[in-house]
């Protein structure tokens, strides 16, 4: 620093201390001035970022902070793609096409409960819940129809499935290969990211090493036969919907993430093999810079672990590329209009953030799946927010910003000594076993919830601002017990028309290889081929893993 | 809804479960009725086996007893369960959590759990808890596992309502022998060393052997105390490890025994010490020992419980009583006189019978 | 009077169990007894525990949409082992018709998201001091 920078310095030291001594005579409104973690100051300066080396950074250069592409979004806008799948495959089929229709770039699959936990709709354990949270999907058939009409090999598509991940994954694969599409032009995500179900989500199927076992054996296959295709969301959002602070969903997902990599390269792969395939997932929730900051530390985080730690050297290994979505926790039951306008105002900040993909909320998600209208405004918030607001023509735009930068640092360094804590108890999946990491988030989750409740926290509609509403007047839409029957059917024509010698021996084979340390993908692939069901797949690996059993930490 | 007890106990009789909770929680709260209950209950109990579990929390109680369960269901056996965790001194409320650690026998007709809070009762906790085993006992259960958090003074005392005490301790908790309560190992007839894979499980072992062996072996008479100890041939943990094998011990020396419940490892040879221990019992006359120690407390309790609801619940006695505070601040009574002038006023009231 | 025995449980394949615990937490803070049974429950399961441990109220957590199948599962094998008199209550996303459905089917109040625990607890209490009242 020059001593004319110096002497700067000292002049605004002084102003500053004027401006508090005023602050702090004045009357000041009775609130709780914090974001997720920390009462924040009333005012940052540039005392606050004096000396950071961030005031140097632009976007696509390492470490990040301000971005992975040096276009920002005017190479490329984000892409809008609605979370979206209910009832059957016909029913989400027609929903995407009108998605895709209206403008959304991309398309983002929700599977039901019973998908979710690898059951088939037809399961004693699947009664009263098919089709009602996501689209059914059993089997290689219900994919193709899921699909039917919209080209695979021009289209992303992200499935948000976790525990049978890699087997909805085959399914997927096999409709592609069905369409006369080619592997290596597939383009998309799977989130298959278990670590944080064992955290937060909690739907797992298998233990924890078998489980990690097949997410490595997908980032081999994959690399080699569908090598565009993004082999995990490591998610920050389930993580931080579970009631954990901003630097908590920073720390402990980029934590599973630095799991996942050291995994990988145990099995014997080269990092620039997967790494660049390995893709993220974070939560807008409501403190607008708190997030913008979030999403800056994150990819300034990931950049120097990845090259430093881990030796990779291929800039698409050290780029962190994100998916957002923003939060439903914060969305209310009470005065469900309100919900645009915040969702609006997350959508800001994920962009401000610069994210590569993002979901808009619906303002009635509090009480069923969205109905067409408001998934409509919903995806209308992006287009505004992309078209007329004009946030996208500047990269990084809070760069230079005291109060962002200043932020930015501290999430970073909060999330450091985070993962200095996760390394004492052991590493992410001891700190699952001895449920330390369950117990941060609930501690988190505890005290939110007594802010809230104590109304230091103000929730407008619910806490505050309360109207009489009586009944809530907008339509929702409904999902009833036809999906259920109409599965039922469906399956039954499936198990009919399919060969059952071949289905026993495809399974037969995926569960001797089970055994083995050998990599089960294409064994999958074999099963989803010859129409084995999802559950008849997940068993058979079952027989060899187990299942994972619940310690319940509270 | 309150059924007439002819109903209650026809149905607990034909093995029906919601009566058997009903019974249970008639006992627990001692409700109008119990002692009439537990008294038509008293010619079926003494059938089952009782096993305590107990150690601090974290240790792996619930999951090392869940497979136990398991394992006796396995050999056709019928088990209950009563899980006792502590209450919160401030609000009274409690959280239970040992139930949803057994979901592999939630739906197993042939098992039965049963969660209490301990109620900040001082004393009384392990009166109830062995009331509830009683009934469990004459529903017809062949094992009865007691599983208490904790090694305080309480969870001490409801150990003591079982046959076989099993303490399970962890390396990581940092439990030493030295930090151990006193008692813990005075009431353990076996202890577990679980999460056999983390580093200080087998120091822990030998620890404990080394303690066990130490007091076997300073009460053996043929060997010199202090500077006389033959160093070469006085090998405490030896000592411990033959007592505890031995099938026909005059004393039983306490099996010190490591499990991995997280991988179902060593919970054979838990049961088959367990076992052992009981057949010591019924040798060497323990079992009947401790079954009419179990009885005399109970009878103990029982006085204490009327005494309280016949003397000091009677409003003539409390108001003889603050007649005696001013003779008592004026010298010419002290509590002692007074105590005695009460005890021979009070006969009939506690006799139960009118005047 | 002793304590209130609640049973918390989440039925079916929605894990989300924020809820649920948090919910168990205010209970146990409000003075009652809480068993809570964990994830995954099938209403066999939750029947079976509400009756072994002859809990005063059922409190279930359901936000997958399946709360007018299981329910009214649970009510009835709760009826079939004469525990009708037990409360079920409970609550997550459930919309106003179906909870109308349901009380009309033998549920006691149910209670959307966004209702304060303190409003929970005091329904409990209420219902018990008056159950209370009527049976002395």
């Amino acid at each position: 620093m020059t001593t004319a920078e110096m002497l700067e310095l000292d002049r605004l030291r002084e102003e500053v201390a004027q401006w508090r001594a005023r602050f702090d005579a004045a009357t000041k409104r009775n609130a709780l001035f914090a974001n997720s973690g920390h009462v924040v100051e009333p005012l940052y300066t540039a005392l606050d970022i004096a000396g950071d080396a961030a005031a140097a950074e632009v976007p696509g250069e390492f470490p990040f902070t301000r971005g992975i592409h040096p276009t920002g979004y005017r190479g490329k806008l984000w892409t809008m793609r609605q979370f979206a799948g209910f009832g059957t495959a016909p029913e989400t089929n027609a929903r995407y096409k009108y998605l895709l229709s209206q403008g959304q770039t991309g398309l983002s699959v929700a599977f039901d409960f019973p998908t979710l936990m690898g059951y088939d709709s037809d399961h004693p354990r699947s009664e009263g819940e098919v089709g009602k949270c996501g689209v059914a999907i059993s089997s290689l058939a219900d994919m193709e129809t899921l699909f039917e009409g919209i080209p695979l090999d021009k289209v992303s598509v992200s499935m948000t499935i976790n525990g049978p991940a890699v087997i909805l994954f085959a399914f997927y694969v096999a409709a592609a290969e069905k369409q006369g599409a080619v592997a290596a032009e597939l383009r998309g995500t799977i989130q298959n990211d278990i670590l944080k179900e064992y955290m937060a989500q909690h739907a797992w199927v298998y233990p924890i090493e078998p489980a990690l076992r097949l997410i490595v054996d997908n980032f081999a296959w994959s690399a080699e036969h569908v090598p565009l295709w993004n082999t995990i969301s490591i998610s920050g959002y389930h993580i931080r919907e579970a009631g954990a602070t901003a630097a908590q969903e920073l720390a402990f997902t980029l934590a599973d993430g630095f799991t996942y990599v050291e995994r990988g390269i145990a099995r014997g792969l080269d990092v620039d093999d997967f790494a660049p395939r390995l893709s993220f997932f974070w939560d807008i929730h409501n403190d607008f810079f708190e997030e913008i900051a979030k999403l800056r530390a994150a990819r300034r985080i990931w950049a120097r672990h990845m090259r430093e730690r881990f030796g990779a050297k291929d800039t698409r290994s050290l780029i962190m590329r994100f998916h957002s979505q923003t939060a439903g926790v914060t969305l209310t039951a009470q005065q469900p209009m309100n919900n645009i306008v915040r969702v609006a105002y997350q959508a800001m900040a994920a962009v401000l953030g610069g994210t590569q993909s993002l979901h808009t909320n619906s303002m009635d998600e509090t009480l069923a799946l969205p109905t067409e209208q408001a998934v409509e405004v919903a995806l209308r918030t992006q287009q505004v927010l992309a078209y007329e607001t004009g946030v996208p023509n500047v990269a990084d735009p809070l760069g230079g910003s005291y109060y962002v930068e200043a932020l930015t640092d501290k999430l970073e360094s909060e999330a450091e000594a985070l993962f200095t804590k996760i390394e004492e108890v052991g590493g992410v999946v001891r700190g699952l076993e001895t449920g330390w990491l369950q117990r941060q988030i609930s501690e988190s989750s505890s005290r939110q919830q007594w802010e809230v409740e104590q109304r230091r926290r103000t929730i407008v509609g619910v806490n505050d601002f309360v109207t009489d509403e009586g009944e809530l007047t907008i339509p929702l839409l409904k999902v009833g017990a036809e999906a259920e029957r109409e599965q039922r059917s469906r399956m039954a024509a499936m198990r009919a028309s399919r060969d059952d010698a071949l289905v026993k021996l495809r399974l037969a084979a995926l569960r001797d290889a089970a055994k083995t340390d050998a990599n089960l993908m294409p064994l999958i692939l074999d099963c989803a081929r010859a129409y084995c069901t999802l559950y008849e797949i997940r068993a058979a690996m079952e027989e060899v893993f187990g299942a994972y059993r619940e310690p319940v930490f509270f | 809804m309150p059924q007439s007890f002819d109903a209650l106990i026809a149905d607990f009789e034909a093995g029906k479960m919601a009566a058997l909770a009903r019974a249970i929680s008639i006992v627990e709260n001692h409700r109008t009725g119990y002692d009439e209950l537990m008294t038509r209950l008293h010619p079926r109990i003494g059938r089952a086996q009782r096993l305590g579990m107990t150690g601090p929390p974290g240790a792996g109680k619930s999951t090392i007893t869940n497979l136990i369960v398991q394992s006796l269901r396995r050999d056709n056996l019928r088990v209950g369960v009563v899980a006792v965790d502590p209450s919160s001194p401030f609000t009274g409320g409690a959280l239970l959590g040992d139930r949803v650690r057994m979901e592999a026998v939630a739906l197993d007709p042939g098992v039965y759990i049963r969660s209490m809070a301990t109620r900040g009762s001082l004393g009384g906790l392990s009166a109830r808890t062995a009331e509830v085993a009683d009934v469990l006992d004459a529903f017809g259960f062949d094992r009865i596992i007691i599983e208490t958090v904790g090694v305080g003074q309480t969870e001490l005392d409801i150990a003591r309502t079982a046959d076989t005490t099993v303490v399970v301790l962890v390396p990581e908790s940092g439990d030493s022998i030295q930090t151990l309560k006193a008692g813990v190992m005075e009431i353990a007839d076996i202890f577990v060393v679980n999460k056999g894979d983390r580093p200080g499980a087998d120091r822990l072992r030998n620890d404990i052997e080394l303690m066990l062996g130490l007091r076997r072996g300073a009460t053996s008479a043929n060997i010199p105390a202090h500077h006389g100890i033959p160093l070469k041939t006085f090998n405490p943990i030896r000592i411990a490890r033959d007592a505890a094998r031995s099938e026909n011990p005059e004393e039983w020396l306490p099996a010190v025994l490591g499990t991995i419940a997280s991988k179902g490892e060593g919970i054979d040879l838990l049961l088959a010490a367990v076992d052992r221990h009981f057949r010591y019992l019924q040798t060497s006359g323990g079992l009947k020992g401790r079954r009419r120690n179990r009885l005399k407390n109970q009878v103990t309790e029982v006085v204490a419980e009327r005494l309280r609801a016949r003397l000091w619940e009677d409003p003539d006695t409390i108001t003889w009583l603050d007649t005696q505070l001013d003779l008592m601040e004026a010298g010419t009574a002290t509590p002692f006189s007074v105590a005695d002038e009460l005890l021979s006023r009070s006969g009939p009231l506690l006799t139960g019978v009118k005047p | 009077m002793r304590p209130i025995r609640v049973l918390v449980a989440k039925p079916g394949l929605d894990g989300h169990d924020r809820g649920a615990k948090v919910v168990a937490a205010a209970l146990r803070d409000a003075g009652m007894e809480v068993i809570y049974t964990g994830l995954h429950q099938t209403p066999e399961m939750i029947a079976t525990a509400a009756i072994q441990e002859d809990v005063d109220v059922v409190g279930l957590s359901i936000l997958s949409g399946a709360h007018m199948t299981l329910i009214p599962r649970v009510l009835d094998l709760l009826r079939d082992d004469g525990r009708e008199d037990i409360l079920v209550t409970g609550g997550g996303i459930i919309p106003r018709e179906d909870m109308d459905a349901l009380e009309a089917r033998g549920t006691g109040r149910l209670f959307g998201p966004g209702t304060p625990t303190s409003e929970l607890v005091e329904y409990i209490h209420n219902w018990f001091e008056a159950r209370e009242a009527q049976t002395a």
